[in-house]
């Protein structure tokens, strides 16, 4: 589960006069097909396509890299034929963590959908933003082309695995309340190739990458403040994902996850299988908010609990999109023992609202 | 001594000073207000179109297709572009805004001034106010306004401010979808606002851009924005400059003719101090001080005058002084020290040369001849000298004929400067030459005979006390008879142009209006004899020019004169072609000529049209193309049409005619329709044009007023002077009534001959006005009237004045003792 960002879009699709337009329900029960389902699901409120992964470059360098796709719709009003109607919103946003800048790079871009300029196909994954694009081609294989004011992101995304259908059959609940759920999947280990530029120079990379896809109406809980999530791939090619939807106090109000093994066993995990230890925290020099950046997360799987060191690639990996209306949070390349993913760290800086 | 002098006639001193000033102050404030008006104007650019690096702007205002936004987005070199609906909009109350439909998510990358504060939604109702909009809307977030543009009206909810957008403009910023929705716009675009990336090249950028770009859109850069609204007003201020310059040139004379008597008076003291060993240099340099004091003294107060009367100005008629040329707009007043040293300068310059000819003159006169004779140093023998002033005249006339420099006239008021001046350097030849022939036919009695002979033997002096009324009251003249041509050139052509009942209009609308089946609902309307359809798009058909219009009226090609007042030879029209008829100011900005054609972008296509005459337009300073309604269906489809002319059928009731007119209209337009009746329309028109004119009337009154009070100061001082010799006149017999007879006929004679040259002056400044200034500024010609009523009371006022200012002075010199007086001589 993954969504920064959404305060923004939130904030636009936020009606001002009670013109609601009526949003899916998420409900559970609904087979996934595909591709159809890559593509979006426009009359849900809120989806995105979340990359994560970790890179190495030519000379032997590590990067974490994040390439995300929003798509939201707003409370426009559907009967007005203009084709500048704001109905669908789509955002993209990347950024790459190298440890020898110490902090984020980052870029995004926003714009309503319509004239080519931004589209999101409904039969297939094919996001464009301007120059922005990711788009799953005929082979099944994701390129995604995204740009900051001093980076540039190219790469190739290879599926090695099947897709993960997260919680009950790809419905996934994320509160006491049955409505607060999403419609979840995920496609770990995905093969990366490609080119990074940094500060003008080209260098081939190579990878392994997380997808996550998610579309909902309506998530979190009103008591909840923020979420801590994490997406691992193993290195015996299994995988791990766990997240936790906390309270003001920092207690869970909802936990799940999924652990699959390389042979491709899947145990889903339940409200009460997944703990979350404090390690280490590091404190924002510019929020002041801590982030325990280093931390143990424990899951339950077949009565065993299984613990994961998370240790950041670098510790400033805090994102700060208040300018362009969106929240701060982390967003960090981890690893630990005998895997590498990705941590998010939501409402550290203040509740989230969504 | 100088002190001595001033305190001796502190008036005339006094005056001088008060000329000067009140030249400088016209010309000052009509400077502060012009580039008052013209800030606020650039400001206003600046914020309708933030920051943008280039506007791709539409032709008409009907816009073009919405499809040239991808195109343009996704030329390399184009780092973001925002689509823009513009519109002009009202309210209920009549209050005019500007109406910016944005994509704010690409306004914020290109014009982020733009871009609301407050709750942002895509909620299709809100609507973000520059300060000046929620002042005039006494709007406050959350409150309802309702806006009316292109015939639709529609509601919205405030939902916020633009900071970003400056003190003065009155914007509304609404969704782009809502705006295109809500006023009827729907897959059009009126601009598209574009930024370029930071390493790209601006001028590939821009041909790819040229390229690009369909016959209804062009590239609009800051600069030729902001030319295009210097464009608007920029004749008419320089008018106004210039005529504030006349103000200041009479102060001159003035200062001429106080320092040529007071010169003439102390003749004999400056040839005491020449005697006592005064050089040359240093009595013109006395002479010239005198005049630089009161200069800078008039300079002064002057400049300080000036700010009060810009600031005053700007509080009551607006930036363009009546002109009517920026809407919306109110200016703060924009302080120019810089400027202010200049409007002083000025006033020293025209102070100094008033005093430098009478200086040369008095170190020139041989100091034992003054000392002797303390007379005015005149010799009736000798004849007024003619050279420079025909000299002068033939400059003015040879400029007169010089074509215009940047768009102004500039050598047309050089001629005017030249002939004015020369004019008055000729006014001792002329005094001679009028009163030459009238002395013989006066008679024998001795007051006229005096009188005669006494202006006729000293022309020069005649001359010093006229030089500032004939300057102003040329000038008056002049400008009374050019607006009287004007002013009936207008009547004339208001007549032609409304030749209906009852005119009927949908505001601010290119597109949509009246459709086919309302226009036949209202020719069938009960009261209608008959009715025609018209329409008026904008077209930018110059990036650097204002907007030019295009006139959608029925035209009979085989009697084009009932539709049009034409003033030239009709062409006939080739086979194929598609006529049009351009305005006068049309055919002059764009060289157009009967027999010529002419491409235009009409439904979205360039049209090839070909021009068969020209039409008289005071309307439209831009240029204006008339086409046949026929003709335009067929080029654009396009059957809409926003305004209607009415011929009631004899015997109906306007009021009713218009009900029943309002009853068939469709209901959500009805309440946009404005119904004039043709002659309030041309009542308006004519206030309008009196406005405009009121500020130059204002200007001309205060001259005329400064020329005559130097009359009088004139008179009263040469009176004073002459004293002795009505003490001489008294003992040889002459009666006191027969002096004072005497002295009214003197100064009726050099009223009459003052108001003469005034006059005649005043008709060849006027005929300059009408011909050449008017045309080279405005682009439109005029026939000539001749206010007679005008000119004859000048006539007479300026005569019973002088007449007047004569006795008054002389009753003084009068009441004197005559036996002291003659003392004093011998």
């Amino acid at each position: 589960m993954r969504a920064l960002l959404l305060a923004l879009l939130l904030a636009l699709a936020a009606p001002a006069v009670a013109l609601a337009p009526a949003y899916a329900p998420v409900r559970p029960g609904v087979a996934l097909i595909f591709p159809m389902d890559h593509g979006a699901h426009s009359a849900f409120r809120t989806e995105w396509w979340y990359v994560t992964g970790l890179l190495k470059t030519a000379d032997g360098k590590d990067l974490g890299f994040q390439v995300t796709f929003f798509r939201s719709r707003t409370a426009a009003d559907p009967a007005n034929p203009s084709r500048f109607n704001p109905d669908q919103i789509l955002f993209a946003h990347a950024a790459l963590s190298d440890p020898a800048i110490g902090h984020l790079l980052h870029g995004q871009r926003i714009a309503r959908q319509g004239f080519g300029l931004a589209h999101a196909s409904t039969t297939d994954t094919d996001l464009v933003i301007d120059d922005w694009r990711l788009k799953r081609g005929a082979n099944g294989v994701f390129s995604a082309r995204a740009a900051g004011a001093d980076f540039r992101l190219d790469l190739d995304l290879a599926p090695q695995q099947n897709v993960l259908l997260q919680g009950d059959h790809g419905y996934s609940r994320k509160g006491p309340n049955p409505a607060q759920a999403s419609q979840y999947y995920s496609l770990p280990h995905l093969a990366v190739s490609g080119s990074v530029v940094r500060g003008g120079k080209r260098v081939a990379v190579t990878g392994e990458a997380w997808l996550d896809r998610e579309w909902f109406s309506s998530l979190l809980d009103p008591t909840a403040v923020g979420w801590d999530w994490v997406g691992l791939n193993l290195d015996d090619g299994g995988t791990l994902m766990a997240f936790m939807i906390r309270d003001k106090a920092g207690k869970p109000i909802w936990n799940g996850g999924a652990i699959r093994s390389a042979s491709g066993a899947l145990t889903t995990l339940g409200k009460d299988d997944v703990a979350w230890g404090r390690a280490r925290t590091w404190r924002s020099p510019r929020t002041q908010a801590a982030y325990p950046v280093e931390r143990v997360v424990s899951v339950r799987s077949g009565g065993q609990w299984r613990r994961w060191t998370l240790r950041p690639l670098f510790d400033d990996q805090e994102l700060d999109s208040r300018a362009a209306g969106g929240p701060v949070y982390w967003e960090g390349a981890v690893r630990t023992e005998g895997g590498r993913g990705y941590l998010e760290l939501t409402g550290y800086a203040g509740p989230l609202k969504l | 001594m100088v002190l001595g002098e001033w305190r001796a006639h502190p008036a005339r001193v006094i005056l001088a000073a008060a000329a000067i000033a009140i030249g400088v102050a016209l010309g000052f404030a009509v400077y502060l207000v012009n580039r008052s008006a013209l800030e606020t104007f650039a400001k206003a650019i600046d914020t309708v179109s933030g920051t943008a690096d280039l506007q791709v702007h539409s032709v008409t205002a009907a816009g073009f297709d919405e499809g040239l936004y991808p195109t343009l987005a996704q030329i390399p070199g184009v780092a973001a572009a925002s689509p823009v609906v513009e519109l002009n909009a009202h309210t209920a109350a009549g209050a005019s805004l500007t109406v910016l439909g944005l994509d704010v998510l690409r306004a914020a990358a290109v014009t982020p001034g733009l871009v609301g504060q407050g709750a942002h939604s895509f909620d299709a109702q809100a609507a973000y106010l520059s300060q000046t909009a929620m002042t005039a809307l006494s709007a406050k977030a959350g409150s309802p306004v309702t806006l009316t543009a292109a015939g639709h009206s529609a509601v919205f909810t405030v939902a916020g401010s633009l900071p970003g957008a400056g003190e003065d403009q009155a914007i509304v910023v609404i969704d782009i979808a809502d705006a295109q929705w809500r006023f009827g716009l729907l897959g059009r675009l009126q601009r598209v606002d574009l930024k370029f990336g930071a390493d790209t090249s601006t001028q590939a950028v821009q041909a790819a851009i040229t390229r690009a770009l369909p016959p209804d859109a062009q590239i609009v850069t800051q600069r030729q924005e902001s030319h295009r609204s210097d464009a608007l007003s920029r004749a008419y201020r320089v008018n106004l400059e210039m005529l504030a310059m006349v103000a200041l040139m009479t102060g001159g004379f003035l200062v001429y003719s106080g320092q040529s008597l007071s010169v003439a008076r102390r003749r004999p003291q400056f040839a005491l101090l020449r005697v006592l060993g005064l050089s040359q240099r240093r009595l013109i340099l006395q002479i010239v001080i005198e005049g630089a004091a009161v200069g800078l003294a008039g300079g002064i107060i002057g400049v300080a005058a000036g700010t009060g009367l810009a600031t005053l100005a700007l509080a009551l008629f607006g930036g363009d002084l009546g002109g009517g040329y920026f809407q919306g707009a109110r200016p703060h007043l924009a302080f120019a020290p810089g400027a202010g040293l200049v409007f002083l300068l000025l006033g020293l310059i025209a102070a100094l040369a008033g005093a430098l000819w009478p200086a040369l003159q008095a170190a020139r006169s041989r100091p034992a001849v003054a000392l002797k004779n303390a007379d005015l140093g005149i010799d009736p023998r000798r004849k007024p000298p003619l050279v420079a002033a025909l000299v002068l005249l033939m400059i003015g006339g040879a400029l007169a004929f010089a074509p215009p420099i940047g768009g102004l006239p500039l050598l047309g008021y050089g001629s005017m400067a030249a002939i004015l001046a020369g004019g008055i350097a000729l006014m001792p030849a002329l005094a001679r030459a009028i009163l030459g022939p009238a002395r013989r036919l006066a008679g024998d009695a001795p007051a006229t005979r005096l009188a005669f002979d006494r202006l006729y033997g000293a022309p020069g002096q005649a001359a010093v006390a006229l030089c500032g009324i004939v300057a102003s009251v040329s000038l008056m003249a002049a400008m009374g008879i050019m607006v009287a041509s004007f002013r009936g050139s207008v009547d004339d052509w208001l007549g032609q142009i409304l030749p209906a009942d009852l005119y009927m209009r949908l505001p601010d609308l290119e597109a949509g209006g009246f459709d086919p089946a309302a226009q036949d609902r209202l020719a069938h309307a009960p009261g209608v004899a008959a009715i025609e359809f018209r329409k008026v798009l904008k077209l930018r058909l110059a990036p650097d020019q204002p907007p030019a219009a295009l006139n959608v009226v029925p035209i009979d090609p085989t009697a084009p004169q009932r539709a049009l007042p034409l003033i030239s030879a009709v062409s006939p029209l080739p086979a194929g072609e598609t006529a049009v008829w351009a305005s006068e100011p049309m055919a002059r900005l764009y060289h157009l000529n009967p027999g010529q054609a002419v491409t235009v972008p009409l439904g979205g296509q360039p049209r090839r049209l070909y021009v068969r005459g020209i039409w008289r337009d005071y309307a439209r300073q831009f240029g204006a193309l008339a086409i046949g309604d026929t003709d335009y269906v067929h080029l654009t489809g396009d059957r809409f049409r926003s305004q209607v002319a009415v011929t009631l059928a004899p015997g109906a009731d306007p009021l009713r005619t218009v009900a029943a007119l309002r009853a068939v209209v469709p209901p959500d337009i009805v309440a946009d329709m404005t119904f004039t009746e043709s002659k309030s329309l041309r009542a308006m028109a004519l206030k309008i044009f009196d406005r405009s004119f009121a500020v130059t009337y204002a200007l001309e009154a205060i001259a005329i007023g400064i020329g005559l009070a130097g009359v009088a100061a004139t008179f009263s001082a040469q009176t004073l002077a002459r004293t002795r010799e009505f003490g001489m006149l008294r003992h040889v017999g002459a009666l006191k009534r027969q002096i004072v007879a005497m002295l009214a006929l003197e100064g009726a004679l050099l009223g009459a001959v003052g108001a003469l040259a005034g006059l005649s002056l005043g008709a060849v400044l006027g005929q300059i006005l009408i011909q050449v200034i008017n045309p080279q500024s405005f682009n439109w010609s005029m026939d000539t009237r001749w206010p007679m009523g005008l000119l004859l009371s000048l006539f007479g006022v300026l005569v019973a004045a002088s007449a007047g200012t004569a006795v008054l002075s002389g009753s003084r010199a009068l009441s004197s003792s005559t036996i002291r007086a003659v003392r004093e001589d011998w």
